[in-house]
Order: structure tokens, then C-alpha cells, then sequence
């Protein structure tokens, strides 16, 4: 397994992530792993306990973990949102957009790739659960 | 026979296992039964092929043809256009394919 | 017609070099072929039968002279000198080289065209009515709200790895010239009884091997919350679609299965909670991209006769002109269908001549038509002969729109890898067998449609009469379909019974055409004649 690439200023959670039928069966976690066919809004209601949401990516052409962290993002959640699994560095930039900011692929990134995935876009046509602003309001603000 | 078929990398096109290299022409390929998983995988390691699998094919006049028709105008080229196959001088070639 | 602004083109351009930086991975070795595979695919880069093969995108079929010479140009400078139109008003070049692919996306991105999610399980190019704009029947030019869709849909951060690719047509009429309800998508832009505009919304249709009409899941969307609904529609896909099966991950299954009405209330579920996430564009952008589409500056003095003493004239007039909503004027097809030519195709010369007529005679605009042929949309009559004859001149003259000649052919066994059987001979061997025998003209409006393989690329089942090509042990075989319709008498054609060598098929063909010369009542069609005395006569006199 690689390094984990984080883009969060706060201390990242040092115990292990449990399931979502786990975590909701018990109050004390607060990291918690999504897989892809779990729903990821049964984790609204217990957003504040949660610190840290793995979404785990088995194949990369499973695009389920991205509406997973957009829903998380929509409900509110603002802890860490980590891509977890077969994440291709082609992926970043959408995943980013979608609300991840913290990657642990099973294979390391080379450090330039990934520099040039976050610079590609110069603007982004479509809202996401990002801050960037779409180039629709910018056209007409 | 089996022979092992493949794309170049760069260019895309059908290419032939020779024994010692890849060829567009199938008049190159070679018999690689029981060897054709080792040869993919390592030829395809050093990418001198792109997706390489092997296929059946009998000797037809001296020359290796597909058993399958979709090989057999993979080989060629379409039979819609005789000027752009491997064998546009070929008014017989047709019938190779079908 | 829609240009860039500096928004588009750097967003094209950021594309280009993406997609150079991901091929030079690839030649370098650091992505695998696996890994390559959906991005390549994503910038419509095909492994193809003989080579790579480049779909480059045409939204909603819209072309300018500039940029059908630009497509003519790539024809010749990196392909073989010829190119294909797709029916989904695409066209795809078949001999491809990867490393130069990315220059030809430079290229194209120079005269505002890509070939962006042309292919790949994601959102692929938005068609569109191919008379938008100059058809009479229509509530409103459709194509602002394909643009609109475009750009919604253009690196859509969520929707780049659905279960399965997704297609989205958009209509503005009762009459369907997009095969609308055979679309993942189908948008019919309607306006409601107090005038104001909406979408209809049909989700779940599609052909391939589980062909699906589909049902109206919302008749009035406003358009101020079009894109957002549009967004709920695919993020219920996105999460529940199936992935388990390729052949079962299409939109339409999970409709199917999920009953279409528990499929809406989950979109409707969704929908609620998107409408505060600050998705649904400005009004704004909406008006400005209809300032792109406003008419032409027409002659309003255009003399509305024809002169039809040249009898060949009158023929292609009388076949392959349309009426116009602009008194003087029609829309002309050009016919990619020679007579024993390969449906769709187009040769460098050929494209750059369309190009120029486009400029001299349609306000420098073409469409490409799902059917495989090029209109030009406003012409005035009175440049009717002279546009036919440059036609006639280049072997483009064919007066056979929407007759037995007017083949939708797939590229099959001859170029595809998924192909079982070849599409191109048996189309070429009918619209010879119908040129010769001299019925064309009398038999009237009759769709043929033949796909190569279950996947339908062809319409088989939206044929007035189909043809599926199939591999029976290794030998060509092709079933015959009857009664499908991808307009809006939108149906499903059914197999006939057992399937037929190539040349049976076209005898087959025959066959039916004259069980309907014999039963046809007066101004019936093809397919009419079938839907009132159904299958039998026609099995009967295949079968015996």
C-alpha cells in the first residue's frame, strides 16, 4: 500500500475504519468505510461523530464512491473524505471535485502526475462539491 | 494450429506472432501451441503488442488462415474496400476471407 | 449556430493536452492497457478490427463549413482519406495511430470540435432533431438545451464511471426525428397550456440486446430546474444501475426492473434533495446560448417555384427536400447512399465539397442526420438546381431519403470487433437489387436498418424492417425483423422466423416488399400495411 495523500490541515484519525453496518450498530467509532453498494446517506443522521469516511474504490470503473462523497459533502459532512483502494491518478481531479480531499491508492502516485491532474482543469463547467465556481456563473456574474 | 495476434502499441495495426518479431502479414505467423500464454505475456510486458491473444487457424496452400471469419478479415482488411486491404491486387482474396 | 468562448476553448484545449500527457504514459509503459482503456475511450479512441479508431463528436449533428473541412482534412492527413457518419450524428475515422491521436485532437480543438465522452461509460455526445431550426413543427429550436446538456455533461465529475455508457437525445416536437424514446435519455422540450416551456422527460429506453421503448417519467420539467432533474436522474443510475453484468448495467434495466414508476420516485427522492446544492445554471446561460441559434438572415423575397422541367431534378427535389417554416425555402438532404455504396460514408473530396455548398447555399451550416446523410438546413429553392448539380457531379445526387435505398448500415464484420457478421455487402446488395428492379420510388417510406450484431448500432429493431446479423457456427447469418419505428410511432420490429445466408436476405427483403405491394391499402407505408394484417402474410410468404 502507498502513501496517503492528504489535503486537510487537521491531525488524521489514528484508529482503523469499521463498517458502515458496524458503525451503526455502535456509537464509539468515528472513522467509518464505505463500500460501493452501501448507502452512503445512513450516515447523515451521525455526520457530527465522524471524523473520517473512507470510501473504498475495489476497481476503478466503479463510480458508485463518487456519489457517495457528494452526498456526504451535500449532507453537510466536513471531516476527512478519503479515496481508498484502485484510485488511478487520472481520477484525482474529478474525485477531488466530488469532495475527497485525502487518497490512499494501492499503488503510489508518481508526485509530478499528480501535480499536473490538480492543474489541469482551468475552470470546471458543472457545480460540484467543490468551491469552484462554474464557468455558467462566471459567464454571467 | 494457434497462432498469436495482436495490435502494435503505437500504431494500432494487426500484427503477427513470427517466431522472433511481430508481422502485419500473416503469411509470417507461426504455430505457438502450448507457448502462446508465455510469449503474450512477456511481448506484451516489453509492449512490442497491445491486447496479444491466440487464435485457430489451419494451413490453408502453405499459408496459415484463421478458422474464424472475424480473424480472417482482421487479417485482410474490410471487404468492402479491396484497395485498402493488404492484398489490393488480389482479385481472388475475397474469397480467403469467406 | 454555437461558437466558444474563451471558457470552451480552453476547456478543449486543457482536454488535448490531458490526453497527450495520458498517451505518453501509455507508450511509456506507465499505465497499462487496462488502465488506458477508459480514458482513451473517453476521447472516443477505439481498438478497433484492423487499427485504433477515432469517433470525434458532432453536438447534435451541428457542422460549419470550417469544420466539415477540418474533418476532411483528417481524412486525408491521418486516416485513408475517407470518414464515417454514425447514427448518432458522429463521425468516426477507422485507421488511427495513437501517437497521433492527440495532434488530431489539437486539431480539431482549433476549429471548436473534440472528441470528448464519445465513447466510455459516461455521458456521450447529445443528438438532436437534425431539422432543428428549420422544420415547422417544432415548439423551439432543441438544440440551446442539447448545448446546455453539453457543457452540464462535459468531465462531469460524478457521472465519468457509470454502470454503462448514456445516451441523451433532445427533441422540441411531436414529430421524432432523434429516435428520442430509444435513448437512455429522451428530452422533448413541450410547452404547457399557459406557454410556458418544459422538458418531458423518457428515461430507460435504448436498443442493443434488450431493446426498451421509453416511459415518460416526468411530462413538465421547468426549465429552471432542467439540469438539476437531469443531474437526479443519473445519480439514481450512477448508485443502483447494475454492475454485475455488462449486458444488464444499461439505464433501461434498472427502469425495467425497478418498474418505472418507483424509478421516478426515486429521481423525484433525489431531486428534492439537489434542489438547494446550487446546481441548476443561470436562466441566463440559457438565453445566451439561444442567441447562437436564432434564424439565418433569410430572403424574404425567395420566389417559392420550383423549376421542375428537368425530370432528374424533380426526382431528388421531390425525394430529398423538406419542407421549411420559411416561405422560399427547404431543407436539403444529401445522400450518403450511392447505390451500392457503403451507408455513412464520405470521402475527403466529398466532405469538402458539402462544406462548400454549405457555405454558398445554407448559411454555412450541415447537419449530420441519425440516418447517416448530411442536410443542409435552409437552402432557397431557387438554388435547388444548382446545388444539385454540384451534387450530381460528386456522386451525391441520390434522390432516396427514407426509401428501401436509404440504408442505416453499421460498420460491422468489415471494421468492428464486435461484429459477428458484415453489414456493409448485404446493404450494398439491396440498394442494387432495389435500383435495378426500378421499385425505390413506388414502395414509398420504408426504414431498412441492419446491425452486425446484437449490440444495434444499426437500428435493426427500429427498422420498418430490420436485419441482425448473427455467427451460426462460424458462418454469416441474418434474421429478418418487421414493424419497428424509432419515430414517433415509435416501436419494437419482431423477428420473422429463421434467419437467411446473404444473398437469402436480400431475396427475404424482396419478399416482403412485394407481400406489401400486393396488400398495401391506399397512402400506407410499409410499416402500416404490417401493423393492420400483422406477421403472418409475411411469414407465409417467406416461409411457406
Amino acid at each position: 500500500m502507498a502513501d496517503t495523500l492528504r489535503y486537510r490541515d487537521d491531525e488524521p484519525v489514528d484508529h482503523p475504519a469499521v463498517t458502515v453496518d458496524a458503525f451503526l450498530d455502535q456509537s464509539n467509532a468515528s472513522a467509518v468505510r464505505i463500500e460501493p453498494g452501501d448507502d452512503a446517506r445512513a450516515l447523515v443522521p451521525h455526520l457530527e461523530r465522524l471524523a473520517l469516511v473512507e470510501v473504498n474504490f475495489p476497481a476503478f470503473g466503479d463510480g458508485r464512491g463518487y456519489s457517495s462523497a457528494r452526498i456526504l459533502r451535500e449532507a453537510g459532512f466536513e471531516g476527512e473524505l478519503r479515496a481508498v483502494g484502485d484510485v488511478l491518478v487520472d481520477q484525482l481531479a474529478y474525485m477531488r471535485r466530488c469532495g475527497f480531499d485525502a487518497f490512499e491508492p494501492d499503488e503510489q502516485f508518481d508526485m509530478d502526475d499528480v501535480k499536473a491532474a490538480f492543474e489541469r482543469w482551468p475552470e470546471v463547467y458543472q457545480s460540484a462539491a467543490d468551491s469552484r465556481t462554474p464557468i455558467w456563473t462566471k459567464r454571467h456574474a | 494450429m494457434r497462432l498469436l495476434t495482436g495490435n502494435d502499441l503505437k500504431s494500432g495495426a494487426v500484427t503477427w506472432w513470427t517466431g522472433s518479431d511481430w508481422s502485419i502479414h500473416i503469411e509470417d505467423a507461426v504455430d505457438v501451441t502450448g507457448s502462446e500464454d508465455e510469449i503474450a505475456r512477456r511481448e506484451e510486458a516489453a509492449r512490442r503488442v497491445n491486447v496479444p491473444y491466440a487464435i485457430d487457424a489451419e494451413l490453408h496452400e502453405g499459408s496459415p488462415r484463421p478458422s474464424h471469419i472475424k480473424e480472417r478479415v482482421r487479417a485482410l482488411g474490410p471487404t468492402v474496400r479491396p484497395d485498402l486491404t493488404l492484398k489490393p491486387a488480389d482479385p481472388e482474396i475475397g474469397n480467403w476471407v469467406i | 449556430m454555437y461558437a466558444y468562448d474563451q471558457y470552451d476553448q480552453a476547456m478543449v484545449d486543457a482536454r488535448v493536452e490531458e490526453f497527450r500527457d495520458q498517451a505518453r504514459r501509455r507508450l511509456e509503459g506507465k499505465l497499462t492497457e487496462d488502465q488506458f482503456k477508459p480514458l482513451r475511450l473517453m476521447n472516443g479512441l477505439y481498438l478497433q478490427l484492423h487499427a485504433y479508431m477515432l469517433r470525434v463528436a458532432i453536438p447534435y449533428g451541428t457542422l460549419n463549413s470550417l469544420q466539415m473541412r477540418a474533418l476532411a482534412d483528417i481524412a486525408e492527413k491521418y486516416d485513408r482519406g475517407y470518414g464515417h457518419f454514425t447514427t448518432r450524428q458522429n463521425i468516426q475515422y477507422n485507421w488511427i495511430k495513437l501517437e497521433d491521436a492527440a495532434d488530431i485532437l489539437a486539431d480539431l480543438a482549433k476549429v471548436e470540435m473534440h472528441a470528448i465522452q464519445t465513447s466510455g461509460n459516461c455521458i456521450r455526445n447529445i443528438s438532436s432533431d437534425h431539422f432543428a431550426g428549420a422544420t415547422a413543427d417544432e415548439v423551439v429550436d432543441p438544440r440551446p438545451y442539447a448545448e446546455l446538456l453539453r457543457q452540464w455533461s462535459s468531465f462531469h465529475p460524478e457521472f465519468s464511471y457509470l454502470p454503462r455508457k448514456f445516451k441523451i437525445a433532445v427533441i422540441a416536437s411531436e414529430k421524432d426525428r432523434a429516435a428520442m424514446r430509444l435513448h437512455d435519455i429522451g428530452i422533448n422540450i413541450v410547452q404547457n397550456d399557459t406557454g410556458e416551456l418544459g422538458a418531458a422527460f423518457y428515461v430507460g429506453g435504448g436498443m442493443g440486446r434488450t431493446p426498451m421503448i421509453a416511459p415518460c417519467i416526468n411530462a413538465f420539467v421547468p426549465l429552471d430546474h432542467f439540469v438539476t432533474y437531469a443531474e437526479a436522474c443519473l445519480r439514481v443510475y450512477n448508485r443502483y444501475g447494475r454492475r454485475d453484468n455488462k449486458y444488464k448495467a444499461r439505464i433501461k434495466i434498472l427502469v425495467h426492473e425497478l418498474g418505472a414508476e418507483e424509478y421516478t420516485r426515486q429521481v423525484e427522492e433525489e431531486f428534492a434533495q439537489l434542489l438547494d446544492q446550487g446546481i441548476e445554471p443561470p436562466l441566463a446561460e440559457l438565453e445566451r446560448i439561444r442567441t447562437f441559434f436564432e434564424d439565418p438572415p433569410f430572403d424574404g423575397d425567395a420566389d417559392a417555384e420550383i423549376d421542375r422541367s428537368d425530370p432528374d431534378f424533380a426526382v431528388w427535389v421531390d425525394r430529398n427536400t423538406v419542407p421549411h417554416k420559411q416561405p422560399g425555402y427547404v431543407s436539403a438532404v444529401i445522400s450518403l447512399k450511392p447505390v451500392g455504396g457503403i451507408p455513412g460514408d464520405a470521402t475527403a473530396e466529398q466532405m469538402r465539397l458539402m462544406a462548400d455548398l454549405a457555405k454558398d447555399y445554407s448559411f454555412d451550416e450541415c447537419r449530420v442526420m441519425h440516418t447517416q446523410n448530411i442536410v443542409l438546413p435552409h437552402v432557397r429553392k431557387a438554388d435547388l438546381h444548382a446545388l444539385w448539380t454540384a451534387l450530381e457531379d460528386a456522386g451525391l445526387g441520390s434522390p432516396n431519403l427514407d426509401t428501401v435505398e436509404d440504408i442505416i448500415a453499421c460498420p460491422g464484420l468489415d471494421y468492428c470487433s464486435l461484429a459477428n457478421a458484415r453489414s456493409i455487402p448485404v446493404a450494398q446488395k439491396i440498394s442494387e437489387r432495389f435500383a435495378a428492379n426500378g421499385k425505390t420510388g413506388t414502395l414509398g417510406e420504408l426504414k431498412l436498418k441492419i446491425s452486425g450484431c446484437i449490440n444495434a448500432c444499426g437500428h435493426h429493431h427500429a427498422g420498418h424492417i430490420g436485419i441482425l446479423g448473427v455467427d451460426r457456427k462460424g458462418v454469416e447469418n441474418y434474421q429478418l425483423l418487421l414493424g419497428g419505428s424509432e419515430a414517433e410511432d415509435v416501436s419494437l420490429a419482431k423477428i420473422t422466423g429463421p434467419g437467411f445466408d446473404e444473398n437469402g436476405i436480400v431475396d427475404a427483403v424482396e419478399t416482403v416488399t412485394s407481400v406489401y405491394e400486393r396488400e398495401r391499402q391506399d397512402g400506407e407505408r410499409f410499416v402500416d400495411t404490417y401493423r393492420r394484417i400483422g406477421m403472418n402474410p409475411f411469414k407465409e410468404a417467406l416461409y411457406g
